[in-house]
């Protein structure tokens, strides 16, 4: 497909740009012992619009001849003779233009004095040939520079995708798993108990299911999800975990990305209730600020413990989410105290409550 | 050891979640020739129990606080028959190089507990092979220790490998200098030597084997032979060839400062 002849707006602007260049051809021809400035008006201007559409075909040329990947000889030899052939053509177009001016009686003699002018007809022509040449080689990589823009923009939707996929399947198997156990255990021992906890993990599981395809979720709608959780691990540990709540009745409209709280209370869990005897304490609290949202989940965890590798996981996974949406609005920060593991997050939000 | 008629299976059962716990005791609940004497939440209760009440059979969870099933093991042996029971089966090959009788996955049915319970009955009538090196063999070969583990009786100290000082050889024992403190551990130095990160530990002696952070200088001694001075003052022997391993170590270090 030609970038020009099917576009008539581009076209126009096309010719407008070669009217300059009439202009020069004009001034070369009635140069001190030339043509008179009539003559040369009448051959360069006609001659000038034909050239210009005879150059629209260098674009095919181009097209089949990729800049990078044609060796130097074979562009310039290829390049070099279809300017030379094509400046002939206009030369030949000129010799009949003069002719044809002389027999309809204005410039007598006019295909006589072309004569002489003709080597510096052909060298023009052999320049605009190319100048056409260059032209269209910086649109082709214009053009390219643009599809590789669309499809890093198409790649980061793609990565967008994956990662909403990701989350839906990030429910921990080995949480389903010890909940499958415990429920087991219960059904000769509570069988009410054991309902009751097949009814909290389908609640957990359906919601994370909805959430998960959302874009952004309120903050209160997350922290549904988390204390459903939270009440099934309840069931597992028993009064091991002990949850507290801060939540700033403002912050709990603010929108935030799906899945972001949960897992981190359930590193919480993993990672620092389970290593412990006595159970500890996990705590949420959420702020409102001006343009975001702070929230903050506490932990007790056990000292002794090597620290695994799998909470960096779940921390960098979150770190990365945030970034993808937010950029460097986004912050997220951990730090351990006197046996507490803190994550700090901010999360950005609008005022006027319009989610990005 | 073996189970005769008139003696009953003495059996110690170790999870942290109650519920857990209840369902094994449920199951063993149909076998009389099976004794349930202890219960224990934890990986410290668990070498508590064992120590003290010599248990036939041991039932045990994988992940716990404060030791995990395999450190409980590394620190009371394999003298007994032992059945994993965890939601994790990547652990399952560890569990069968140190000969644990079965391993059970969470959720299992009656049906599976009573071929376990079938298999811990073989091995308690006949003999099982002896353990092996057991920390080694029970620590994935990719991952070096991050602490060890030494039991004293019936109590368990914690040693992260940052606060080792060094561990010196002492017949089937190796012991462990940790904040002017020695613990004896069963095991042999060279066993010790390969659960230790080497970039971090190095052998520098047929009995010794050192924190390489604690060493502040390589002096000569007598004729031809090599001290370390550790940043308490202790004074550790180098052999011939540990001193070229220490030689080397130390020169690569150099030319990583300066390059």
């Amino acid at each position: 497909m030609h970038p020009l002849l099917n576009r008539p707006r581009q076209l126009g602007l096309y010719l407008l740009a070669w009217a300059p260049l009439a202009g020069i051809l004009v001034y070369l021809l009635s140069r001190p012992g030339g043509l008179t400035l009539s003559e040369a008006a009448a051959l360069a201007l006609p001659l000038s619009l034909a050239y210009a559409f005879v150059c629209l075909s260098a674009w095919y040329v181009c097209r089949a001849l990729p800049l990078e990947r044609s060796g130097f000889g074979k562009l310039a030899l290829v390049h070099l003779t279809d300017s030379a052939l094509a400046s002939v053509i206009w030369v030949q177009m000129a010799k009949g233009l003069a002719v044809a001016l002389v027999r309809w009686g204005r410039f007598a003699g006019l295909d006589q004095h072309l004569v002489k002018h003709i080597p510096l007809l052909w060298g023009t022509g052999v320049l605009l040939y190319l100048l056409s040449v260059t032209f269209y080689y910086v649109l082709l990589a214009e053009q390219a520079s643009r599809e590789a823009q669309e499809r890093a923009l198409e790649a980061r939707v793609l990565a967008r995708d994956a990662e909403l996929k990701a989350l839906r399947a990030q429910v921990n198997p080995h949480f389903l798993f010890n909940c499958l156990h415990s429920i087991s255990a219960l059904t000769s021992s509570d069988a009410a108990k054991a309902r009751e906890m097949c009814i909290l993990l389908a609640d957990f599981l359906r919601t994370t299911l909805r959430v998960g395809s959302k874009e952004t979720i309120t903050l209160e709608e997350e922290l549904t999800l988390v204390r459903g959780y939270l009440a099934i691990e309840k069931v597992r540990f028993g009064p091991r975990v002990h949850m507290e709540e801060e939540i700033q009745s403002e912050a709990l409209a603010v929108p935030i990305p799906p899945l972001l709280l949960q897992p981190l209370v359930e590193n919480a869990i993993r990672h620092g209730i389970a290593n412990l005897p006595e159970g500890g304490v996990i705590r949420l609290s959420a702020q409102r600020r001006d343009d975001s949202v702070a929230i903050l989940v506490e932990n007790s965890f056990d000292p002794d413990t090597p620290s695994s590798l799998k909470t960096g996981l779940g921390l960098d996974n979150i770190r990365q989410r945030l970034n993808t949406r937010y950029g460097q609005d986004a912050k997220i920060s951990v730090r351990t105290e006197n046996g507490k593991f803190f994550v700090n997050l901010q999360v950005p939000a609008p005022a006027n409550g319009v989610s990005r | 050891m073996s189970a005769t008629p008139d003696k009953k299976i003495r059996a110690v059962i170790v999870d942290d979640e109650e519920l857990a716990r209840q369902m094994l005791r449920e199951f063993l609940a149909k076998h009389p020739e099976i004794e349930v004497i202890a219960e224990c939440a934890n990986g410290f209760e668990a070498v508590k129990a064992v120590a003290e009440l010599k248990p036939d059979l041991l039932f045990l969870d994988i992940q716990m606080p404060k030791l995990d099933g395999f450190e409980v093991l590394e620190l009371i042996g394999t003298e007994l028959a032992i059945v994993f029971v965890t939601a994790y089966d990547e652990y399952a090959i560890r569990a069968f190089d140190i000969h644990a009788v079965d391993y059970l996955l969470k959720p299992f049915g009656a049906e599976r507990f009573e071929t376990a319970l079938q298999r811990a009955k073989q091995r308690l009538g006949g003999k099982g092979p002896p353990p092996p090196e057991l920390s080694s063999s029970a620590r994935p070969p990719d991952q070096y220790a991050e602490r060890i583990v030494v039991r004293d009786g019936t109590r368990v100290h914690i040693i992260p490998v940052s606060k080792l000082d060094f561990a010196e050889a002492q017949d089937d024992y190796v012991a462990l200098s940790t904040e002017g403190k020695k613990h004896l551990k069963q095991q042999t130095i060279s066993g010790l030597e390969a659960v230790l990160d080497p970039s971090r530990f190095l052998r520098i002696h047929r009995s010794y084997i050192v924190n390489l952070e604690r060493v502040t200088k390589i002096e000569p001694y007598g004729k031809d032979n090599h001290v370390v001075v550790l940043a308490n003052g202790t004074q550790l022997p180098v052999s011939r060839s540990g001193y070229g391993r220490l030689r080397a170590v130390f020169d690569q270090k150099d030319q990583r400062q300066s390059g």
